[in-house]
């Protein structure tokens, strides 16, 4: 039996931990994008607040996957179910592009075009959402590109405290020392990584302010 | 009764945060309705003391009043709303439309809809430019274009003083030499109160009511165009015979 009729048999599961992969990666990019684009903005204002949110960020993208997990399991309410313990290491990895990004695609915005607003009286809330966001926006969306893409491939690692995914397959396989289940799992993870890389590659050109 | 000048400045130093002095007690006054030209070289104060009028900088030391009020205590947004502001690299918005440019400041001062629309259609045909551009992009325009746009924004609220920092200065020398004229033809009829900065002298002598001129952070002279091509100040001579036999004054030629 190959890999092809292995996934045919299985349809369903195979469907299921399709789904149940792409909830752990939507829920958690989602609420990364909520937490990393307000603090991208904010340390363009505090610049004070820069190397310590950046710094926090940057370790908690150094702490190895599984070992992330694995100190999340003590942690109160999330360690009481696997999936809220794997979105929240999720959301976690994926803060450092979404922050990054957004202070780079801010402070990227031409100084002469900020300043021209600004000596024409625009308020500093005027300035954010009507010329430095809207100018940022590719930059922006590039990091939810590169946070969406590493998530999905991170998640695979998730089925590790139970919390499923495609990841089960990749386990499961490794187990059977079977490498058509390991590609049952792997291969829908990679076109989920491919699909989010060009969905959101085609998004970041069409908002993309040309210049 | 209206403060007699338009634009003071009362004995101004400014000092960035690492110490450096970048302009030393300078005094001035800026009549209503004149065109103040700041001449200088790069470095001299110029663009420092254009920031100080709309407060985009502030002064380590004494006081800048515009209409009779010290820039400290004006809301700086108000104050920046009666100024227009024209900067050497433009500065339009490149994700807006032309017409979105223009019409930025009176939509944030709310104006209805209609009237935004009129006075864009007014603004582009004052300076010169085919209405049919309003719906253009800044990427799509010539830079003598984006000049003009840039120009019809700082106009947009009719503000009573115009700030221009070196505006035509990356042009070519043709186009940059309709647009002065241009502006010659604008001020005349408009009689707004203009502080104009360029480091060319012949820009200066051809606009100017009065030419200051400026060296490292101070003011070296105040004068007419005609008493500057006169003047005894070595500066001021360095200047003239830099461009040679080109300089004449205005209504000379």
């Amino acid at each position: 039996m190959n890999v092809w009729q292995f996934m045919l048999q299985n349809r369903i599961e195979v469907m299921e931990l399709t789904l149940e992969h792409l909830w752990l990666v939507g829920t958690s990019t989602l609420i990364a994008v909520l937490i990393g684009i307000p603090l991208g903005i904010l340390i363009t204002r505090w610049p004070a607040l820069n190397k310590p949110i950046l710094g926090s960020a940057n370790v908690i993208q150094t702490i190895p996957s599984l070992a992330l997990f694995g100190f999340l399991l003590p942690a109160p309410w999330f360690g009481e179910r696997a999936d809220r313990m794997a979105i929240l290491a999720l959301t976690l990895y994926a803060l450092l592009p979404l922050i990054r990004n957004t202070y780079a695609g801010i402070k990227g915005v031409d100084p002469a075009v900020v300043e021209a607003g600004r000596g024409m009286g625009m308020t500093d809330r005027q300035l954010l959402f009507q010329v430095q966001l809207p100018l940022a926006l590719g930059v922006i969306i590039a990091g939810i590109r590169v946070a969406t893409v590493i998530s999905v491939g991170l998640a695979t690692i998730a089925a590790a405290i139970g919390a499923g995914g495609l990841g089960e397959y990749i386990f499961r396989g490794l187990a059977m020392v079977s490498n058509q289940v390991i590609l049952a799992g792997a291969i829908p993870a990679a076109i989920l990584a491919l699909l989010a890389d060009v969905g959101f590659g085609l998004l970041e050109k069409s908002l993309a302010p040309k210049s | 009764m209206p403060p007699e000048f338009a634009i003071e400045f009362r004995n101004v130093s400014y000092r960035l945060d690492g110490g450096r002095e970048l302009l030393h007690d300078l005094s001035f006054a800026v009549q209503r309705g004149e065109t103040l030209v700041l001449l200088g070289k790069s470095g001299s104060g110029k663009t420092t003391s254009l920031k100080l009028i709309n407060n985009l900088a502030s002064p380590s030391q004494g006081d800048v009043f515009v209409d009779g009020r010290s820039t400290r205590d004006w809301d700086v947004i108000r104050l920046r709303r009666m100024i227009g502001y024209v900067i050497q690299e433009v500065g339009l918005f490149p994700h807006f439309t032309v017409e979105r440019n223009i019409a930025l400041v009176p939509k944030i001062e709310n104006w209805p809809g209609g009237r935004i629309q009129e006075r864009v259609r007014e603004l582009l045909s004052l300076v010169g430019l085919d209405p049919q551009l309003a719906k253009r992009y800044p990427r799509e325009l010539s830079g003598g274009q984006r000049q003009r746009v840039g120009v019809a924004r700082a106009l947009a609220v009719d503000p009573p003083i115009l700030l221009m920092d070196e505006p035509f200065g990356a042009l070519d020398p043709i186009t940059r030499a309709e647009l002065q004229k241009e502006f010659l033809a604008l001020q005349k009829r408009l009689k707004k109160t203009v502080v104009f900065v360029t480091h060319d002298l012949r820009e200066a002598l051809l606009l100017a009511t009065r030419i200051a001129l400026m060296e490292d952070g101070r003011l070296v002279a105040i004068q007419t165009p005609e008493e500057f091509l006169k003047s005894g100040e070595p500066l001021a001579r360095a200047y003239v015979a830099a461009f040679g036999t080109e300089v004449r004054p205005r209504g000379d030629s």
